[in-house]
């Protein structure tokens, strides 16, 4: 009997899901809304030992069933697409796959060289990109599944404070856009998470930006995605109007955005 | 990554489709080598259940539609033998014309007869008559482990495990159907509207013995004093005597004709507050206060939605689902809550009906039960819905009811088993006939129908 096999039900509720970025804050506490629905088993997949433990722990306590870690880099691609092939081959099927690694990295000119904005696109962009290549393939096989890819606005529209991880961020959200048409007629779907500032261990200590949201409320939007079937998710939603203007800024103003 | 032989199958609400092989049936000699083949199998008749019963994502459905011969009636004992993927519409057309009717049937012709036996599926009869498996003389099934003719005597535990079995046991590939004789395509219908949910408790119950068919429709935006205020329709297949002279000259005739086709899904769902307002208004004040003896035709009475194909569209592109559950007779306070609850999340109800089964019938995953059924079809998208159906699940559990498999895409899986308390005998019999486990759809993964 093929065992352990699971699927979304039609509210868009999965019970088996893995993560990669196994510590992301937003991550977590969409496992943790997921987790008083359907969710049933999870896999964290993440750079850390450490904190993937106690992001283990609080799901477990949140109800979880299952709940198991495994160490992958995004940027070691390799390996971590062998874990990533294993982790799928053993649970069977995947209902859901959420690709939240990531890291701010830096932008300032003084500081960046060749060696770190290579390590900021391949832990934003590459990194995941590659991944998703290889998770589309087994979602496709099974003819169903779902993928949530943390995207941010920062790779909306790219501005100085934060360009490399900006531009990283932007080519992961054209990648992911343009795997999903080519997913279409599969089962396979990617839906694309664009957070605007979160309070999370990622912007520890930094100014918070206007509109600045909490991972939980980031978690409850992309719930509502789910939810709703959608293929774009802005958290909070105005974001989506105010960067329909945004874009259309003259670069000399957007040059002088304070942040 | 896009083979040509694989299709998206989706179930009549419309939402989360998966991909398989489409092996479209054209013999059962062919299904042996499906059985031992790599990948999982499910039949598939009309694609009428609501959910993902018939679909199985990555395995293989059985497209059963091809395989629809009509091979036997007898007609002066009214049985009929048909191949398992033979629709309700074409037996009719040609039972009808003879004289007879089926026995049982659901809100839709357009359903294949082995689909209509693994849902053990109920009609407007059910207070009275039960549920399809009663009018099943035999069944040919193909399981994994080889062929099953199957009858009430014949290995009864797999005969009553396929009925209701949503195709867990293997496929339907022939049945036998014991038909009910008419005088005519007719049938005479009483009319009642009443204001409150309780009066049309009321009415439905003293009509049990009355009316060999009854159904209330409800309208679910009512709220206070006209909460399941609605519109209940009664009647019996139409005697000779109680036709016109025009319609005596034939009153066998039926060539029943699809008037309108939804051709596109449009991009947002037609089905929303506003013309929920407009639509159930219009249908409430339209009905009369009390009306009797109308004739109405067979599709008209028993297959309204029938005459606009492919009306699941108007949903739009995020689909719809139905939540039909049955609690027993005392648990009436159950129906009130789940017409309150959904009001309070704020998700319209389109279609709502209210019906009362009589007893059951003796197979472990059959759904009907003596008590009320409800059935509310819910457009999906809102964020309120999935809490507040998960809510109802477990006040209907906990009142000794259940969820309709045919129609479900979402239940909680933990309560399945205190739903079905039978679960165990099924997944026994199950084992036995598909002891490594070829067999499975989505739905059966999803609430873990073989664990
Ligand atoms: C408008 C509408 C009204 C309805 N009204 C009612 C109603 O009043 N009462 C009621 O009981 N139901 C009702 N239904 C539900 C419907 O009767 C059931 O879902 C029925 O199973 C649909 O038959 P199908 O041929 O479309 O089967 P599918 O939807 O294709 O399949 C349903 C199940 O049957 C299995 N199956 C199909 N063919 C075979 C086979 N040959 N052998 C073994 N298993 C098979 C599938 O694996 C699946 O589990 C209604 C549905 C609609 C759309």
């Amino acid at each position: 009997m093929t065992k352990d096999v699971e699927v979304n039900d039609v509210t868009g509720m999965p019970q088996t899901v893995i993560v990669i970025g196994g510590s992301s804050d937003i991550a977590l506490a969409t496992l943790r809304v997921l987790a008083s629905r359907r969710l049933e088993r999870v896999v964290l997949l993440g750079r850390n030992e450490e904190t993937l433990t106690v992001a283990a722990e609080t799901l477990r306590g949140a109800g979880v069933a299952e709940v198991s870690t495994a160490i992958c880099d995004v940027t070691e691609i390799a390996p971590a697409t062998a874990t990533v092939e294993k982790v799928m081959t053993e649970l069977g099927s995947v209902d859901l796959v959420i690709v939240a690694a990531g890291s701010l990295g830096d932008s300032n000119l003084e500081v960046i060289d060749a060696e770190n904005v290579a390590q900021t696109i391949a832990a934003n962009f590459s990194g995941p990109a590659a991944l998703m290549a290889t998770i589309s393939r087994t979602l496709s096989r099974q003819g169903s599944g779902r993928m949530i890819v943390l995207s941010s606005v920062a790779g909306v529209r790219v501005r100085k404070a934060n360009f490399v991880y900006g531009s990283a961020k932007a080519g992961l959200d054209g990648f992911a856009l343009g795997l999903d048409d080519a997913l279409v007629g599969s089962g396979a779907s990617i839906m694309i998470v664009r957070p605007g500032f979160v309070h999370s261990k990622m912007t520890l200590g930094m100014k918070a930006a206007p509109m600045s949201l909490t991972p939980e409320a980031v978690a409850d939007e992309i719930v509502k995605g789910l939810e709703r079937g959608a293929q774009i998710v802005w958290a909070p939603p105005k974001l989506k109007w105010l960067f329909a203007v945004l874009v259309h800024l003259p670069r000399g103003l957007w040059r002088r955005m304070p942040r | 990554m896009n083979k040509p032989t694989t299709t998206t199958f989706v179930g009549w609400g419309r939402s989360n489709g998966s991909v398989s092989r489409h092996h479209v049936l054209h013999s059962d000699s062919e299904l042996s080598a499906l059985y031992t083949g790599e990948d999982s199998v499910i039949a598939r008749g009309l694609g009428r259940a609501y959910g993902d019963a018939a679909q199985s994502g990555g395995g293989v459905v059985i497209d059963c539609t091809q395989f629809s011969e009509i091979i036997d009636l007898d007609l002066s004992l009214g049985r009929i033998r048909v191949q398992g993927g033979c629709s309700f519409e074409e037996m009719l057309r040609y039972v009808v014309v003879r004289g007879w009717f089926v026995p049982v049937t659901p809100g839709t012709s357009f359903v294949t007869v082995g689909g209509a036996i693994a849902a053990d599926v109920h009609g407007k009869n059910h207070h009275r008559d039960g549920s399809i498996a009663n009018y099943i003389e035999e069944l040919v099934l193909v399981s994994p482990d080889g062929t099953h003719l199957l009858s009430r005597t014949s290995d009864p535990d797999l005969f009553w495990a396929t009925c209701g079995g949503m195709g867990m046991t293997g496929v339907i590939v022939e049945a036998t159907l014991q038909l009910v004789p008419i005088e005519s395509a007719y049938v005479t219908v009483d009319t009642d509207r009443t204001n409150d949910l309780d009066s049309c408790m009321e009415l439905l119950s003293s009509g049990d013995e009355r009316y060999r068919y009854s159904v209330a429709w409800v309208d679910g935006r009512m709220k206070g004093r006209h909460l399941g205020r609605s519109v209940i329709t009664s009647g019996d297949h139409a005697k000779v005597a109680d036709l016109t002279v025009q319609q005596r000259h034939a009153p066998l005739a039926y060539d029943p004709k699809q008037l309108l086709r939804v051709p596109l899904t449009p991009p947002i769902s037609m089905v929303n507050n506003l013309t929920l307002l407009g639509f159930n208004e219009l249908w409430y004040r339209r009905s009369p206060e009390h009306r009797e003896g109308e004739t109405q035709t067979i599709n008209t009475f028993f297959y309204p939605l029938d005459m606009l194909g492919g009306w699941n569209r108007l949903y739009g592109p995020r689909g719809f689902t139905q939540y039909q559950f049955v609690i027993p007779f005392g648990e009436e306070e159950v129906v009130r809550y789940a017409l309150e609850r959904l009001q309070q999340a704020g998700c319209p109800s389109s279609l709502v009906v209210l019906k009362r089964f009589g007893a059951a019938d003796a197979a472990p995953m059959s759904f009907p039960i003596a008590g009320w059924t409800l059935a509310l079809d819910i457009p999906l998208g809102s964020s309120s819905l999935a809490v507040a159906l998960d809510d109802l699940d477990r006040h209907v559990a906990n009142a000794g009811g259940r969820v309709y498999l045919a129609k479900d895409g979402r239940v909680r899986p933990e309560l399945v088993r205190t739903m079905y308390p039978r679960l165990g005998e099924f997944v026994a019999q199950c084992q036995r006939v598909d002891p490594k486990g070829k067999i499975a759809s989505d739905l059966s993964r999803r609430i873990g129908l073989r664990d």
